[in-house]
């Protein structure tokens, strides 16, 4: 400011990002002229035109900068950068929309297949769209919105990089754009959860490793000598993702002008590859990262310490350690060897004792302010997601045992697992997060209705019960049918009789999901109002003001 | 090729145990070192603090 003012250049690192930018679009442009997949030049195309819109963004940008580097701090005060948490912040609240949407929409073909509109809208191509906009769009975005947030707070540090953490969230819904557009025109290489192709998942390397560069960065910088355990969980969560994701795409393009590639791995090395991959997906994407949300904003909103910081170390190193182990149980009674499909189980059972470690250690960090659930609905959509965590990794373990899994596997009972999982669990602690986030990050006082996030629990609480019960329900009934046998030795059901037993529950889950989608609506309604209507916070209010510690 | 095999799977069956159990004992006994206890239950209040 009263600095001798230095005269604006282009920093190198931007510098850097226009020509790697502009290099990369025209490698799209020339895939794009030279493919005869329309599909592959579509995103070849969109290459091109997102790398423009990065190009023009940053000489924009350069337009309104100082000629200096934002300081690192202000008044010996952190000076945070929350922009990218803020993107990052919106897009999950999008793309939770588009997810629970096309879920609902799925759900309803399952009921009434005449809703299968070929070949955009069949079953087979939305549901990894779903499966992809709720898990790696909406959870990836509230990881990416809170993982900046949390270790930048509790390591009293601003973000490490300076377009970096901006390239990672905005590569990163790029990357989901690439993806999400890629199976309704019919691209996927059928790994599930894995089905972007080949150079979805180049692209989709350099984000995460940049990711995991900003983060460690940042932890390097840090003015607390302690590395916060919530920063130990995401940093598991992206150091594990990143090798989950090379071990499982591990393809090579059948040429450089075509989506299509093939898995180097072969016979059932692949399917141990791809169970690994799933499963730690979930172990490490949708447990460890929204653990690591747990760990601190339920601490945060409940203004109590964590219950014991010992069991959360223990709770670490023990999750980690186990979950790694666990896929083998996708894959009883098939080709892999049985020691192997015993070592899954048995990892399985044993995270029992992590697991529930971790949700009583959450749980248990409300002693003292148990009272809050009454008047906090944020506090409760939090807590009672820690409750459907135990729930559901009480139920995992259970289904990992082979006899259980002879009956539950390939039924309905897995997906109505997965969702106790996914909506209770992983949305709940995500919509609890989101909640607390969005007033902190405008800089408002309060949520612009508390009454508002009432309807929303309970909505949405209402839909997740009447989702997985009849997933129960449906789920043992088919795996029963399938199984029952006549007095002669033949089949007592056709498999189609099975599936005509099931409407009436597929009926009930489509309006769990109904529910849970309106629910959700509530929630955008809410964040909205609160950041354009809410009251900023008072100054007086700001703990930023407090005297230094 | 099978003694390749026979010998991952022995070290994945038995090395592997004794390795992970020896990494939890570890990890127990720095969870529960006396000496680390104050700056746990500082560690514990780190979400609480402002700035």
């Amino acid at each position: 400011m009263q600095t001798v003012s230095q005269p604006k250049t282009l920093w190198s690192g931007e510098i850097g990002m226009i020509a790697v930018l502009a290099i990369l679009a025209l490698l799209c442009l020339f895939i794009a002229a030279k493919t005869i997949e329309p599909a592959y030049a579509f995103h070849m195309g969109l290459g091109v035109i997102c790398a423009a819109i990065a190009i023009f963004a940053i000489f924009q940008r350069f337009n309104k900068r100082d000629a200096a580097f934002p300081p690192l701090e202000i008044n010996g005060l952190p000076n945070y950068n929350f922009g990218p948490v803020k993107f990052a912040t919106i897009m999950a609240l999008f793309w939770g929309l588009a997810g629970m949407a096309v879920g609902v929409y799925i759900a309803s073909e399952l009921a009434f297949p005449d809703l299968n509109l070929a070949p955009w809208f069949n079953f087979g191509r939305l549901r990894p769209l779903h499966t992809s906009a709720v898990i790696f769009a909406f959870g990836g975005n509230v990881l990416l919105a809170t993982s900046f947030y949390v270790v930048q707070r509790t390591c009293r540090a601003r973000l490490a990089g300076d377009l970096a953490p901006w390239f990672v969230v905005l590569g990163y819904n790029f990357f989901i754009l690439i993806a999400g557009t890629g199976y309704l025109l019919g691209i996927t290489q059928s790994k599930e959860y894995a089905e972007p192709e080949w150079y979805a998942d180049l692209w989709l390397t350099i984000v995460w490793v940049t990711y995991l560069l900003v983060f460690l960065a940042t932890i390097f910088r840090r003015k607390e000598p302690h590395i916060f355990v919530a920063n130990w969980f995401y940093l598991a969560f992206i150091l594990t993702i990143a090798m989950l994701h090379l071990g499982n795409n591990s393809t090579v393009p059948i040429s450089l002008f075509s989506s299509k590639s093939v898995i180097v791995w072969s016979g059932v090395q692949d399917a141990m590859f791809q169970w690994w991959y799933g499963h730690n997906a979930v172990g490490f994407f949708l447990t460890a990262g929204f653990l690591a949300i747990m760990y601190y904003f339920v601490p945060k909103r409940a203004e109590r310490p964590i219950y014991s910081y010992r069991l959360s170390i223990i709770h670490f190193w023990a999750l980690i350690f186990l979950y790694i182990w666990a896929g083998p149980h996708h894959l009883h009674y098939t080709a892999l060897p049985d020691w192997t499909q015993t070592l899954g189980m048995t990892f399985s059972i044993m995270l029992w004792m992590p697991s529930w470690g971790g949700m009583i250690n959450g749980l248990m960090t409300l002693s003292g302010a148990w009272d809050k659930l009454r008047t906090d609905p944020v506090l409760r959509m939090l807590v009672v997601s820690v409750a459907f965590y135990g729930m559901s990794t009480f139920e995992g373990p259970a289904m990992s045992i082979k006899t259980v899994n002879s009956l539950s596997h390939y039924t309905d009972w897995t997906v109505g697992h997965v969702h106790s999982g996914a909506l209770g669990w992983v949305a709940f602690v995500s919509f609890g997060a989101l909640y607390c986030l969005v007033p902190w990050l405008w800089n408002k006082r309060e949520l612009y209705s508390l009454k508002l996030v009432n309807w929303h629990f309970w909505i949405a609480t209402l839909g997740i019960v009447l989702y997985i019960t009849s997933m129960w329900v449906s789920g043992i009934l088919q795996g029963l049918m399938w199984r029952s046998y006549t007095p002669l030795g033949y089949l007592e059901y056709s498999f189609i009789e099975t599936v005509a037993a099931m409407h009436p529950f597929y009926v009930i889950r489509a309006l769990g999901g109904f529910l849970f989608l309106v629910a959700y609506c509530l929630m955008l309604y809410n964040v909205y109002m609160t950041i354009t209507a809410s009251e900023a916070a008072a100054p007086a209010a700001q703990p930023s003001l407090q005297p230094a510690e | 090729m099978s003694s390749t095999y026979e010998m991952l799977a022995q070290f994945a069956q038995s090395g592997g145990t004794v390795y992970c159990f020896l990494f939890f004992l570890a990890v127990l006994v720095y969870a529960l070192w006396p000496a680390n206890s104050a700056r746990f239950n500082e560690a514990a209040r780190m979400p609480l603090r402002e700035d």
